[in-house]
């Protein structure tokens, strides 16, 4: 199995599903002759021509509102918007087209597409590149919403995404985009959407997590074993939208102390929503207040101070020891 | 407040070192945007005004098109009674469009793509949709949404201008496929002004996109005269602007619709061999209001309705008609009743289908329901099963 970067473990699934599909096609901003500015695309527009590998105007609505007509019209268009914060100028074509065309339809008119958005901090970018907006999508029926951890399950999932009949936000940690690499195998692999993976087994107490954050959340998971001897279950969620309450409800029963740790602001959030379901489906397990490590509800800060904002392992440590230290 | 003549910078000693722009004169913002054709076949006396235009339909299809106002008109006129009799829910009325109606379909085959907005049933029920759909959808029944198995529109859209740039995206799924469907969308004068209608304009531009671009300027949207909707003196022009073949059309003379649309969507059809996109502005007027919730007195003169009146596109072709002898006038009686009586009947099948069916309103957010949905499906189903609800 091959040593890839998540770049390059996204690049092999948009490749695969491209060879294995001829519906499949990518568009965005940059995407074709540039090959992305992340190169997330790189090499596809040599291997499959302009048809399939497209590069559009400067309007992220405009890549959204024709992706969902080429989705209408029976394809399965992968378009990149080339950082989330953009997302907005498409919030119309999102909410009132992408979202909205099977119910609108009455099942005539499913939506098989994937919005593609590098999202997150600490890549030192300049304002309106660092946002992590996933509540809003998972905010709108209709929307499927997964964000990757690492080069590997980036790989499956973008795989599940394109073959999803039903329009999925897919959120790309570009913190993590070359951060580390992972054994990738080279035969196509895919995963369920709406299953979280539980990456530690533990007894002491549940870390939940998701995306670029789950590096200082495993990072504090180690700590707290090797400094504190405490038994922590670390969970990657996945999937934002289903999102795996059976999987992380158990863990928590199990547990009786939870973790939350995000990079998006906190009101209203999926660390909100979390909350929300544990109350639901463990409260009687409860053995201490669930904890929240988040970004805070400010506009992201500019690059010189974005360290300060992030959840760093430190802060998850001490939140996981006021956890377990609740009586 | 200080007087017009007054800096409007307070002067520090270097604003008046600075070059002074030059002053726009008036000649310098009339920008020549081109010469627009504007397009009329019958007058609005009936009279042939341009004979080299003018399509020669046979009479059968005459007919046909005449028919499809009268019913398009029979049924508007009877969804406003319907309505102000509680029997139907908020509608757009499209009296007195109904030549821009028909004429923009008629040249398209069934296997074409149509994306309407709302105010377009007289579209829809050429196009295959059933009366008594229609009168579904617009008495709050989601059912009424989907399209007929045979016919290939999508549902109309409510959000001003946001189905132009999905229909974009469809006409380049034809490209895709070198499929040699086109697809036509409409849209009324308000949505000029929306970005994503103007995304739209200029994503089909670049790739030559086999669309056709209908703007039914009907001279209002709700309370806003098209005079304050753009600053340019046709919406046309427009599509000048991004590199797109524009016409005005008069919207209330049929033939003149459906020329310059079957001109259109031949140039759609031959994308590959120099055609691509075409914007028609159909210059035609809203006779009566928004929609049912709508008071048109407070913001329009009862006069500017009445000047339009003898503009009336079906009474034009009337005349069209029996002039030329395909029509007697006592057919027309006839065919008004005949549609009014396949109003009647729809309305009857409608009454028979109007039933609400709570039970489906999860069906259809996705392919398979998550487990959210079902949970939420099962206590909102417990809520109706404790109310007796079926």
């Amino acid at each position: 199995m091959p040593l890839m970067t998540m770049v390059q473990a996204l690049n092999l699934a948009l490749d695969q599903s491209m060879a294995a599909d001829p519906d499949v096609l990518c568009m965005g901003e940059d995407i074709a002759v540039n090959g992305g500015v992340f190169r997330v695309t790189k090499g596809l527009l040599e291997k499959y021509g302009p048809k399939r590998v497209r590069d559009t105007p400067l309007a992220e609505c405009g890549i959204v509102g024709t992706a969902v007509g080429m989705a209408i019209a029976g394809l399965k268009p992968v378009a990149e918007i080339q950082f989330s914060g953009f997302t907005v100028q498409a919030f119309d074509q999102i909410e009132q087209n992408m979202a909205r065309y099977r119910n609108r339809s009455r099942g005539r008119y499913p939506i098989n597409m994937v919005m593609r958005c590098p999202y997150g901090g600490g890549i030192r970018a300049v304002e309106h590149h660092s946002e992590s907006r996933e509540a809003y999508w998972a905010h709108t029926p209709g929307l499927t919403v997964v964000i990757p951890s690492g080069p590997r399950n980036a790989r499956a999932l973008l795989n599940a995404a394109i073959n999803h009949h039903d329009p999925v936000v897919f959120y790309e940690p570009k913190a993590v985009y070359r951060a580390f690499k992972e054994d990738v195998p080279d035969e196509p692999e895919t995963m369920e959407i709406g299953k979280a993976r539980i990456v530690r087994d533990g007894t002491d107490i549940t870390l939940i997590s998701w995306g670029a954050i789950m590096r200082p959340t495993l990072e504090a998971a180690d700590d707290l074993r090797d400094l504190h001897k405490v038994s922590v279950e670390v969970i990657d969620l996945l999937s934002i939208k289903p999102m795996d309450t059976e999987t992380f409800a158990a863990s928590v029963s199990k547990t009786g102390r939870c973790v939350i740790v995000a990079e998006a602001p906190r009101t209203c959030s999926v660390s909100s929503e979390i909350i929300a379901r544990l109350n639901e489906t463990a409260f009687e397990y409860l053995q201490a207040p669930i904890k929240r490590v988040t970004g805070y509800d400010i506009h992201f800060p500019f690059f010189q101070v974005e360290q300060h904002y992030l959840p760093d392992s430190e802060t998850i440590v001490e939140a996981a020891l006021e956890t377990l230290a609740w009586k | 407040m200080r007087p017009r003549s007054a800096p409007a910078v307070a002067g520090n000693g270097h604003a008046s070192a600075r070059p002074r722009a030059p002053a726009l004169t008036a000649a310098a913002t009339s920008l020549d945007l081109g010469a627009i054709e504007y397009l009329q076949i019958l007058n609005e006396r009936g009279e042939v005004v341009n004979a080299a235009r003018d399509p020669h339909l046979p009479d059968a299809e005459l007919l046909k098109i005449h028919r499809a106002m009268v019913l398009t008109r029979k049924l508007d006129i009877r969804m406003l009674n319907m309505q102000r009799q509680g029997e139907m829910g908020t509608f757009a009325p499209g009296l007195g469009q109904e030549a821009t109606q028909i004429g923009q379909v008629y040249p398209l085959e069934a296997r074409d793509w149509f994306a309407p907005s709302y105010r377009s049933f007289g579209a829809q029920l050429w196009r295959g949709w059933p009366i008594e759909q229609l009168l579904l959808l617009w008495d709050g029944f989601f059912e009424g949404f989907g399209p007929p198995p045979d016919v290939n529109d999508l549902p109309f859209s409510i959000v001003i201008g946001s189905h132009v740039l999905p229909a974009v995206g469809i006409a380049q799924a034809i490209q895709y496929r070198e499929d040699r469907a086109v697809i036509l969308t409409n849209f009324g004068d308000g949505a000029v002004s929306q970005g994503a209608v103007n995304e739209a304009f200029n994503f089909a531009a670049v790739v030559k996109a086999p669309i056709v671009f209908i703007c039914e300027n009907n001279g209002w949207a709700i309370s806003m005269p098209v005079e304050k909707q753009a600053a340019t003196q046709w919406l046309a022009q427009r599509g000048v602007g991004f590199g797109i073949p524009s016409i005005r059309v008069d919207g209330n003379d049929v033939l003149g619709m459906i020329v310059a649309t079957r001109d259109a969507v031949d140039r759609a059809r031959n994308w590959k061999k120099g055609g691509g996109p075409t914007l028609i502005e159909a210059v035609t007027y809203r006779m009566s209001l928004h929609t049912t919730a709508d008071e048109p007195k407070v913001y329009r003169e009862e006069s500017k309705v009445r000047a339009w009146e003898s503009k009336c596109p079906i009474n034009r072709f009337e005349k069209y008609l029996v002039h030329r002898g395909t029509l007697k006038a006592a057919d027309c009686e006839r065919i008004a009743k005949e549609c009014e009586d396949e109003v009647l009947a729809a309305r009857e099948k409608f009454r028979s289908r109007a039933i609400p069916n709570p039970r489906e309103v999860f069906d259809f957010v996705y392919e398979k329901m998550t487990p959210e949905l079902r949970q939420q499906q099962a206590e909102y189903f417990a809520k109706l099963d404790r109310k007796g609800i079926k």
